[in-house]
């Protein structure tokens, strides 16, 4: 299909779209929802089974009370009311990877509801409004051998993993977001970078999107103004947060595109695919499997003990926007100084090195100079530069102390990264302490002053900034380690 | 000596406890038994010799030990092939299953391997619990041991004829609608179906997952007492299994046995009087009736308004849930696959392989259930059942504040030839009448000869507030002591 598309400036100016997320995320607990089997990523296919999560004739789901506690520690930072009495559910639906050909989940019950989030976009706030946080399990992964499109139709073979199947699974669902005109696409993907900082803070999940342990899926639909909203397509293996952007948009241009033409849109799921930045159309919902949604019989009803919630309430951490709002200040920066700081990932790493011991300003230049510069070079993470929070404190002890320079500590962090120790070991290793040494410094000022006559008469004679080139004399012979400063009063002292 | 085979397990227990027989003698003469009468009866689909004689001489080592012996060690048991036990044939009456050795034991035959009870096999049933005549077994009907042309009630017909045909002294068996009832009292044997949560499900191959309760049969009261001892209790791996200890079932059927029913009020519900039972019924339960008065127990009349929609209900939950617990039957991972010759979908292979492995009568319930819970009629079916379960349990609950426990006809038939009601599915649901009450509340009920009608066994049930279990055992024990037990003809 080669249909032309609309510019996106022309279609945020005819339409207005409605957006709205559904999240996955797999909870970090130590053993699945249902089972004592560990959840740990990778493994050999369908090692880490039992007759539980393998669905087998007579085996029964215990729930997990870790997974309970974290599905309600989310909907709490999320602002959601949490059920004092709620049930799990069947829903009913054939497919190999689902063990029991059922998924064990919630329908009408929810354990968390009606909540909100608010993000950050171009410096105003979004209120984004939650609908429901419920539990469920995840399903195996299936492997379609043979046929040309990996997908289940061509296939002459398909291998089931049920490792992944039975671990715990929140369900994260936004209300309908309406009004966000062209930024649209923004919204949803600051909404999916703030769920996704709320949870790590929460730490209950280790929320990777590559690994799948976060995922995404984007509702959108258009409308035009002051009618009613569109009809909504499902945009499926949205799996990073440039993906949720794009997406979006992708999915804006091309439901204009059929509207401009006199189409209807069909209600669907549509996957989107990485490399070319579209959707595509999977299964229709209009011809939807009936799910059969009953009360799970072999589970009995939730029923949250207040008291706990509230203790869990009280304990929450400070929620990432707070958090930072604070730092901001704490560090004295201004939204944009902040922005770049945000932009590098470097919030955490800052805050650590602050803790350890170093100046926000000189754990700010570190991180976004030197590091930053490193990082980009070598195409890693921040995080993974080389360097941790504690040896930039270190290092910057060290300059503060005035054993380094800063090109010394450049050197020494150079070191660092490479892996060779400490600051203050490598320091040591490769002698690049600075020489504070007077008795040793006198010595090679003196050798400067006979060595250059010249400049030592102007000195003489009151020309005080002639004094630069002897100390860049003797910064020469001592290869750079002495202080300068000293150098030049040393300079200044012995001819005067 | 007398037939080791005719004796109760108490007998057996204590002759392997003191020494005068041991664990291998008692389940050798249990598997001569099998293997001279189950043609004539075939109550076993499954007959783990190897297995029986190990853990016989397992006993056997650990008295020669001194050590001491639970009230059932060496006693053989029969096991309803609804149970999955580990590397032991699990058919569930199904073909669908054919072949399956499931690689975990149920939680209830942990807590029989526990007790030092030797597991003789797996025994036939209707398939996937589903019946009441054991006929829609895959592997053939199991016979009456008072009559083969006739059926052993179902959907344990398999556990009841073993006891009756003197093939076990116990046998497990489950209850969703009555099939341990009903075959105990077409078949005159004892069979308890325990409070719903008070016997672990895991490892019971699930049809009805609300309604589904493990449970004891045996030939005497005092022996369901013993084994509903042995397996009751709380399991954390059973969420619906309930915290608390097992009611003090095995001193109530001592109790009861005294023969003394005075203080205790026992209600008869003016729903059940003559609704649909044979004239033959009627007569024997009246007679038991009057048994219990002279025992001293006080009999009054108690409305349960509900109890007539408790048929229709059933059929709307059991079959629901059925429909969703026999999705995983899709020969995947385990038991049958048909089809799957490279040129199919999996779709298509999975569709075969149900449309080859289940009968006609699970079919017919799983497009039931199927319907009942889509979407539009939830309300209409399932919903509405679920009403009728909260009714009937308020009838339960308001006639237990005026009696202790309720008293009514097993099932309103005696045993009925084979093939009599195989082609009309509801007069085949007509059997349970009287015992779904008690599963839509979750309560105990027990089954216990109370004498004959044309020859055949006739028994009376007795239902108690939900873990009051003991209350009929002590019923029970007491009808027993007046009417004794009841004996087949020799096959």
């Amino acid at each position: 299909m080669t249909t032309t598309l609309p510019a996106y400036d022309e279609v945020v100016a005819r339409y207005e779209p409605v957006i709205g997320l559904e999240t996955h995320v797999e909870l970090g607990t130590n053993t699945k929802m249902w089972c004592g089997c560990p959840t740990d990523f990778g493994g050999e296919p369908n090692t880490r089974v039992c007759p539980v999560c393998l669905g087998l004739p007579g085996s029964l789901p215990v729930a997990n009370k870790a997974a309970i506690e974290a599905t309600i520690r989310i909907g709490l930072a999320l602002n959601c009311s949490i059920a004092q009495w709620c049930r799990f559910a069947r829903k009913n639906y054939f497919y190999p990877d689902m063990p029991k050909n059922f998924q064990i989940s919630q329908y009408d019950e929810p354990l968390c509801f009606d909540g909100y989030l608010d993000v950050e976009v171009n410096g105003e706030t979004v209120r984004i409004g939650i609908e429901r946080v419920h539990l469920e399990e995840d399903t195996g992964k299936t492997l379609h051998v043979g046929g040309a499109t990996g997908r289940i139709h061509g296939a002459t073979e398909s291998l089931v993993d049920y490792n992944r199947a039975g671990i715990p699974l929140v369900e994260i669902v936004t209300k309908p977001i309406p009004g966000t005109g062209a930024l649209a696409p923004e919204v949803a993907r600051a909404y999916v970078t703030e769920l996704r900082d709320v949870l790590r803070s929460l730490g209950v999940s280790d929320v990777r999107m590559e690994e799948g342990s976060l995922r995404c899926d984007v509702n959108t639909s258009l409308n035009l103004p002051g009618e009613e909203w569109g009809t909504r397509t499902e945009t499926k293996n949205v799996n990073s947060l440039r993906s949720v952007e794009r997406a979006v948009r992708s999915e804006m241009l091309r439901q204009a595109s059929v509207l401009d033409a006199g189409g209807r849109i069909t209600q669907e799921t549509r996957h989107f695919h990485e490399d070319t930045g579209d959707t595509t159309p999977g299964r229709s919902k209009e011809t939807a499997t009936d799910y059969r949604y009953f009360p799970e019989p072999d589970l009995v009803p939730l029923a949250p003990d207040p008291a706990w919630v509230a203790e869990l309430k009280a304990a929450l951490p400070e929620l990432p926007r707070l958090h930072r709002r604070r730092l901001q200040q704490a560090w004295g920066l201004s939204d944009a100084d902040m922005q770049s700081v945000l932009n590098a990932g470097a919030v955490e790493l800052i805050e650590e090195t602050v803790a350890a011991g170093a100046t926000p300003a000189a754990a700010r230049k570190w991180w976004l100079g030197e590091l930053s510069r490193r990082a980009n070079e070598t195409g890693v993470e921040l995080a993974e530069v080389g360097a941790t929070p504690a040896q930039v404190a270190e290092l910057q002890g060290l300059v503060d102390a005035g054993k380094l320079n800063d090109k010394l500590a450049r050197a020494v962090l150079e070191g660092v990264v490479a892996g060779e120790g400490s600051p203050t070991e490598i320091m040591g290793a490769r002698g690049l302490e600075v020489v504070s040494d007077t008795g040793a410094l006198t010595a090679a000022v003196d050798e400067a002053i006979a060595a250059n006559p010249e400049i030592a008469e102007k000195i003489r004679s009151g020309k005080v900034a002639a004094a630069g080139a002897l100390v860049g004399a003797v910064m020469k012979t001592t290869r750079g380690q002495a202080d300068a400063k000293t150098v030049r009063e040393l300079i200044l002292t012995r001819l005067s | 000596m007398t037939d080791i085979t005719r004796m109760t397990a108490t007998q057996i227990a204590e002759l392997v406890a003191s020494g005068e027989t041991s664990a291998v003698e008692v389940t050798r003469a249990h598997l001569d038994r099998i293997a001279a009468v189950d043609g004539q009866v075939n109550a076993f689909l499954h007959v783990d010799s190897e297995g029986a004689l190990a853990a016989a001489r397992e006993v056997d080592a650990r008295r020669s030990a001194g050590e001491e012996l639970g009230p059932l060690a060496g006693v053989p048991v029969a096991v309803k092939d609804v149970l999955t036990t580990k590397g032991v044939p699990t058919t569930v009456g199904s073909k669908i299953l054919e072949g399956w050795r499931p690689p975990y034991d149920s939680t209830i035959v942990q807590r029989l391997r526990a007790a030092g009870t030797v597991m003789l096999g797996k025994t036939n049933m209707d398939e996937f619990a589903m019946g009441s005549s054991t006929e829609y077994s895959a592997y053939g009907p199991t016979r009456n041991p008072w009559d083969t042309d006739r059926i052993p009630g179902g959907s344990g017909g398999g556990s009841a004829a073993a006891l009756a045909a003197y093939e076990a002294p116990l046998a497990i068996g489950s209850d969703t609608g009555g099939s341990i009832r009903q075959p105990g009292a077409v078949t005159g044997t004892v069979g308890a179906k325990p409070t719903y949560g008070g016997t672990s499900r895991y490892g019971l191959v699930a049809f009805s997952s609300s309604l589904d309760t493990p449970g004891p049969c045996a030939r005497t009261v005092l022996d369901a007492a013993l084994l509903h001892e042995a397996i009751g209790g709380h399991d954390p791996r059973d969420s619906t299994s309930i915290p608390a200890p097992v009611p003090d079932v095995v001193a109530a059927a001592k109790l009861g046995a005294t023969g003394d029913l005075s203080g205790v009020r026992l209600g008869i519900v003016s729903e059940f009087a003559g609704e649909g039972a044979e004239p033959g019924v009627l007569a024997a339960f009246h007679e038991a009736v009057d048994t219990l008065t002279k025992l001293g127990a006080e009999i009054v009349e108690v409305s349960c308004p509900h109890f007539r929609y408790a048929l229709p209900a059933y059929y709307l939950i059991a079959p629901s849930e059925c429909s969703s617990n026999l999705a995983r039957f899709d020969g995947v991972r385990f038991g049958l696959r048909v089809g799957d010759d490279g040129n199919r979908s999996l779709e298509e292979v999975m569709s075969l392989t149900r449309e080859a492995g289940f009968g006609a009568e699970v079919k017919r319930r799983i497009m039931i259930g199927t319907y009942a819970l889509s979407s539009g009629y939830y309300d209409a079916y399932y919903g509405q059942a679920q009403k009728v379960r909260t009714l009937i349990t308020r009838d339960f609950t308001a006639a237990f504040e005026r009696v202790d426990a309720l008293i009514s006809p097993t099932t309103p038939f005696v045993a009925f030839p084979l093939g009599a009601r195989t082609s009309d599915p509801y007069q085949m649901y007509l059997a349970d009448l009287f015992t779904i009450p008690t599963n839509l509340y979750g309560g105990p009920g027990i089954s216990v000869p109370c004498g004959l009608s044309d020859g055949l066994p006739v028994g009376l049930q007795v239902m108690a507030p939900t873990m009051a279990d003991d209350r009929m055992y002590r019923v029970a024990a007491a009808l027993e002591s007046a009417v004794g037990t009841l004996t087949p003809p020799q096959l």
